[in-house]
Formats: structure tokens, sequence, C-alpha cells
């Protein structure tokens, strides 16, 4: 049987709105508890969407984070309007970062959020073009590692 | 241990949760950078911090923390009481430094929730 991905939410992320960080991914979390999601599986999209969703506040104009579920996946994809990132590699490598103090002072900007991405997702992809912006895409399995 | 003796051996107040202090946690994480929280706590467990901003308890919410401990006296914000509520997270305050905070819980018995970063690598958040 062919399995059907349904968009079960589109949720807007203003860059520079750090007051509300994190919101998105709460949001999130909820709407995937009330679905029956394992709770292993809403944890690491919770923790997959929040740093996605710190990373369109921290260093784009804008985006959205759109969730999809279906029998055996949920899946993030995070698109976003902005600077882009100009050499993914580098950006994914654990430690560096581009992040100013008012990102330190939320508690992010160690140069950590992509490689948590990668390390909770069970399929990652990033692609980007400078000045023009980001699309994250991450897949959790229901019976993912 | 229960969150009254934590409070108790922390000489903490009790900043959400006045009617959780039953509540029972057994390992602990300590941290000031969400990144690394989101990275290596477990669910469960107590996170101690001196982050006093509502992204401290956003990411407890995302990882099923069971309360957290704010150290070094930071001041807490009306929104993190609010979010904390809402969240329905307790949350404790001490004036403790995060290395005294961590020295008297675990002689209280209570361990980290990993012991070294590499035990994460299986994906799971317990
Ligand atoms: N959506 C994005 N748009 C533009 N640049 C980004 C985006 N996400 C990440 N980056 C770049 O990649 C770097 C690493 O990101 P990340 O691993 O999340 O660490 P941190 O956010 O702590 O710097 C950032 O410092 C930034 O330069
Ligand atoms: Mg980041």
């Amino acid at each position: 049987m062919p399995s059907e991905k349904f968009l079960e939410g589109i949720y807007y992320v203003q860059g520079r709105d750090f007051v509300d960080a994190g919101v998105v991914s709460s949001d999130i979390k909820r709407a995937l508890k009330e679905k029956g999601i394992p709770e292993s599986v809403i944890r690491r999209v919770a923790v997959i969407t929040f740093e996605a969703e710190v990373n369109i506040i921290s260093y784009a104009d804008q985006g959205t984070i759109q969730l999809f579920v279906e029998p055996g996946a949920v899946t993030v994809e995070a698109v976003d309007i902005g600077q882009g990132i100009p050499d993914i590699e580098l950006a994914l490598q654990e430690g560096y970062s581009t992040a100013d103090d008012s990102i330190r002072e939320m508690g992010f900007g160690a140069g950590m959020g992509l490689a948590n991405i990668r390390k909770y997702s069970d399929v990652f992809t990033l692609t980007s073009e400078p000045g023009n912006g980001t699309h994250l895409t991450s897949v959790v399995k229901l019976d993912g590692k | 241990m229960r969150l009254r003796e934590i409070r108790d051996k922390l000489d903490a107040r009790v900043i959400v949760g006045e009617d959780r202090l039953d509540l029972d946690v057994s390992t602990a994480f300590g941290a000031d950078l969400m990144s690394d929280v989101l990275a290596f706590a477990r669910s469960g467990c107590l996170l101690i911090t001196g982050l006093s901003n509502p992204q401290a308890v956003r990411t407890a919410y995302a990882l099923d923390i069971k309360a957290i401990l704010v150290c070094r006296g930071k001041s807490i914000s009306d929104k993190f009481i609010e979010i904390a509520r809402e969240l329905n997270i307790p949350v404790l305050w001490t004036r403790l430094i995060m290395f005294e905070v961590c020295g008297r819980l675990y002689q209280e018995g209570l361990i980290g929730c990993i012991r070294q970063a590499s035990e994460i690598e299986d994906k799971q958040i317990a």
C-alpha cells in the first residue's frame, strides 16, 4: 500500500524574534502528542524543530516549518528566505558558528544545531542558495534507531 | 530524590510547582547551553542551569525533562514563570553556583543522565 504523507501543520517563524524561540517546537510537540506518536519520536522531532527554528530566527529573514505525518514517519521541513549558507559542509561541523551575542544569550550559537539535527534524523538533507535561503528536511522514522 | 528534598539541600525556593514537591528524580544534567541540553540530556532528568530565559523551559519541554533548577541566583522573568506553568514544569531557584549544586545532589545519590557524550549516539533520547 502506498504511504501517504499528510501535512499536519505549517508554522511561521519570524527572523530575529528571539523572545518566541522554541514556541514552534512546543506547538509541534503538542500536536504530535495528540496524534499518539511514540514519545521517543516526539522528543527527537521536538529537538530537530527547536534547532531549525532557532536557526531561522538567528540567521534568516523569515521562514516556515512544515510538519508531515505518515504511517511510518514524521517529516519536518524548514524553509527560509535569507542569507543562506555558503558552505554547508562547514556549517555542519560541530563548533562552527557565526552567531552573535544575542544568539548566545539565548543559550544557542555554539555551532551544535545542525549537527544535532543530523544526529537525531533518520534522513537528513540540507540545501541552500546563498543570498536566497535555506531548505532543511528531516525525517524521523517511527521504528527508527 | 524528591523535589522537596532537593529544595531543602540547596536552600532553594520553589518558583513553580509548589504542589508537585513529591515528584521524584534520579538523574540530572547541568549546562547553560541549550544546544548541549538538546544534544545530550535524557528525558526524565532534572535540568540544572544558569540560563533563566524562556528557552530553558521550552528546551525542558522538548525533552520531557521533569524539573528545572535555576542556579547562581539568576533572575527569573515573569515570562519564564508563565511558560513553566503553562507547560507544567516545576522550577526551583537557588543562589548556589552550579558546582555546589551538583556536588550536593551527587552526594545525595543523584547521578548524571548520561556519563559521557558518546552514549547518546544511538539517537534515542530515552
Ligand atoms: N537557516 C540558516 N540560514 C543561514 N545560515 C544558517 C542557517 N542555519 C545555520 N546557518 C549557519 O550555519 C552555522 C551553524 O549552524 P548551527 O550548527 O545551528 O550552529 P549555531 O546556530 O549554534 O551557530 C550558523 O552559525 C550559520 O552561520
Ligand atoms: Mg543553530
